[in-house]
């Protein structure tokens, strides 16, 4: 302008391009940041990098084929995705699951959450500089990976759920061997605690990062612990209960400022309410068979069904159209949780300085795999 | 002749080969010490136990392709590296290991002073490396670093004051000398001194938790982004250099240098049996330990927080060290 006098320096913002090649964007995730100096003025998020179609896929595959599809899209919490896809295709053919089915699939999505929690932890962690809990949080998430693959076989994309049931009783003794995992981890715990939630470096960097009020998070579509961080009480175990979890003792951890670390302090709490329902589960685990009344040939009627989980990422939802003729669904839709919650990114982002942008894009939690599906 | 240059050249030549492959076998004392504290085991294959690791993890970097991305500044690309080692290296110079005049290749009656401004130089390799990579995250980083190691170094300098004003003597030989003679290692009566020359050591060496210039996951690697093979290796070698120099100039200021603990206890005198240098080493290496331990534990400041503490926390109690050991001086 003619009535300014020129800036002495010249300054513009500066853009920088975070990703997808990043060792803390947590996969494939590219962010467009601008920057006016470290802080963060405007952020574009791009994604679609793994994308490969799966929902498109599902069209042309069989009913039962599309579980291991659906192993690919969170691959490091392929049970709650099993779990999702089977009990809506279960609602859809109005087929009663076993109790002793349901209870194992209990155990299993609950292991599965603090698997992905220990995932979560290190690596945000690790985006923050304390590297050793990464270490330490990987030791546990192999315990883990060791009962999921005694019980199916494989360590990551477990195809560990049939419609109408499960494919496998569990091994003897494993039922032991979890009850074993469960004490080891309480005694894990604190160690993760140790390091980090009363270490000043820690709360400096956490508290008062990425604030945001419940009425917003709510707004934004956010779900899982970003979501109850804010303390808004949305918890599918709770308000609509799946599986066994209606025959379960367990809290859901609120936060109150909405910050990162309360959304940290959410998850670790979340790690002793798993180990709760597990043991509980584990105690009342009821004789009988693990598959359902299933008939050989899967033809739903015509219609849609939605149906929806807690996933250790947040509300994890399946639409369903079928149209009654074929044996593979007609449409098929993920409401993925990591997809929502990235929704949430910008908005946390902007006015942050660079460092906090890694920090905030661990505490969403996000796994690029169930972003672009 | 002999005693003015033969020898002198002779202890530097001892002296840089001393340094260089101290750095390589510290590189792999961090690996294992942090190793360890993760439950992992670190390097097992090369040699036992891992031992080799140190010199084939050199000759892996010598032979490495040296790439100068085209957009860079040729020049200051390839003087930024050596910009930064050769200070951390020359710092050596007046660095004594012993009492005797064997042990130091100078002792020059400004020798704190000394140690100070050579340090200060590095900087610019590390600005000029951002600078000259022609590239963005480097740019960041390399801003970060000269408002970062800039502050800490006044911090540093205004607590150095205060042993300076403590010793009488700005030699490092004197330094030690009088702690002999006042019968006391200075890291007892000047302990807040001692505490933030810790703190300013782990943030001019860009050590966790103040390693912002090249915080990995932030800055995927910071200033030294672009560059790889030798020339980033050259990086690398300042950085431990400088870890061992200030481990070493901390030891001798605050912990007595080659002196025995209780240097004026008779009773202690059999630990004399122990060469001053031992002691010496010792010591440095108990530094060496706390950088790596601290390393293994502790997640990064934010660039903002790393700022507050070095302006509003560190220097103002630097100062009013100089004046509460400026008063006690004067009164007793």
């Amino acid at each position: 302008m003619a009535t300014q006098s020129a800036p002495i320096f010249d300054t513009d913002e500066l853009v920088i391009n975070m990703g997808p090649q990043h060792p803390s964007t947590h996969g494939v995730l590219r962010l467009v940041l601008k920057l006016d100096g470290e802080r963060v003025v405007d952020c574009d998020t791009v994604m679609g990098y793994v994308h490969r179609g799966i929902e498109k896929l599902s069209e042309n595959r069989d009913w039962t084929q599309i579980i291991l599809l659906t192993d690919r899209m969170d691959y490091v919490a392929a049970a709650t995705n099993n779990l999702g896809y089977c009990e809506t295709v279960e609602k859809l053919l109005e087929v009663e699951v076993p109790r002793r089915a349901r209870y194992i699939r209990t155990i299993l999505a609950e292991l599965q959450r603090i698997g992905s929690h220990c995932l979560w932890l290190g690596t945000h962690a690790m985006d923050i500089g304390a590297m050793t809990v990464l270490l330490y949080a990987f030791r546990e998430r192999e315990l883990v990976l060791d009962l999921f693959e005694e019980y199916c076989g494989a360590r990551l994309t477990y195809n560990s759920m049939r419609i109408g049931g499960l494919p496998l009783d569990i091994p003897s003794g494993w039922d032991q061997k979890v009850r074993a995992f469960c004490d080891v981890m309480e005694t894990k715990l604190p160690e993760y605690e140790e390091l980090l939630t009363n270490n000043r470096i820690w709360l400096e960097r956490t508290r008062g990062v990425g604030v945001i009020s419940g009425p917003d998070a709510t707004a934004l579509g956010l779900c899982g612990p970003p979501l109850r961080g804010s303390g808004v009480y949305r918890d599918v175990r709770k308000d609509e209960p799946y599986a066994a979890y209606d025959e379960f003792d367990f809290e859901v951890p609120l936060g109150t400022q909405g910050d990162t670390y309360d959304r940290y302090l959410i998850r670790l709490e979340e790690f002793r309410q798993s180990i709760r329902i597990i043991r509980q589960a584990l105690d009342g685990l009821p004789e009988g068979p693990i598959m359902g009344k299933v008939p050989r040939l899967l033809k739903p009627k015509a219609g849609e069904t939605y149906h929806a989980i807690e996933s250790p990422k947040g509300e994890l939802g399946y639409f369903i159209v079928s149209d009654g003729r074929a044996t593979n669904p007609y449409r098929l839709r993920v409401r993925p949780p990591s997809f929502c919650n990235l929704q949430g990114l910008k908005p946390l982002i902007v006015g942050h300085l660079v460092a906090d942008v890694v920090c905030l894009i661990g505490t969403i939690d996000i796994v690029l795999g169930e972003v672009d599906r | 002749m002999l005693d003015t240059l033969v020898i002198p050249l002779l202890k530097i030549v001892v002296l840089l080969n001393a340094i260089l492959i101290s750095v390589t076998f510290m590189v792999l004392m961090e690996r294992k010490v942090i190793a360890w504290a993760q439950s992992r085991l670190g390097p097992m294959r090369v040699g036992p136990y891992g031992v080799l690791q140190a010199i084939v993890d050199p000759i892996k970097l010598i032979l490495k392709e040296d790439i100068t991305p085209v957009k860079a500044d040729k020049m200051l690309f390839s003087l930024a590296p050596i910009l930064s080692l050769v200070p951390a290296l020359v710092a050596f110079a007046v660095v004594p290991f012993g009492g005797d005049e064997l042990f130091y290749v100078a002792d020059i009656n400004v020798g704190l002073l000394f140690f100070l401004s050579v340090t200060s130089i590095g900087v610019y390799g590390i600005i000029l490396a951002g600078w000259a990579s022609n590239s963005k995250y480097p740019l960041l980083a390399s801003l970060r670093a000269s408002a970062q190691l800039i502050s800490y170094e006044i911090a540093v300098t205004m607590t150095l004051v205060s042993v300076i004003l403590t010793s009488g003597t700005l030699s490092m030989v004197g330094i030690v000398e009088a702690q002999l003679a006042d019968g006391v290692w200075y890291g007892f009566i000047q302990p807040v001194a001692f505490v933030l020359v810790m703190i300013g050591a782990l943030a001019e060496t860009n050590r966790v938790p103040f390693d912002l210039p090249e915080a990995e996951t932030e800055l995927t690697g910071g200033f030294h982004t672009e560059y790889s093979g030798m020339r980033f290796s050259l990086f690398f070698l300042a950085e431990y250099a400088n870890i061992i120099v200030i481990s070493a100039v901390t030891a001798l200021l605050f912990f007595g240098g080659w002196l025995r603990p209780f240097p004026n206890v008779e009773a202690l005198a059999f630990l004399d049996i122990i060469p001053g240098w031992i002691w010496l080493f010792g010591k440095i290496f108990l530094f060496l330990y706390l950088f790596m331990w601290i390393r293994a534990t502790l997640p990064r400041y934010r660039y903002d927080q790393l700022m507050r503490i070095g302006w509003k926390l560190l220097i103002p109690i630097a100062l009013a060290n100089i004046v509460v050991t400026g008063i006690v001086k004067v009164l007793v």
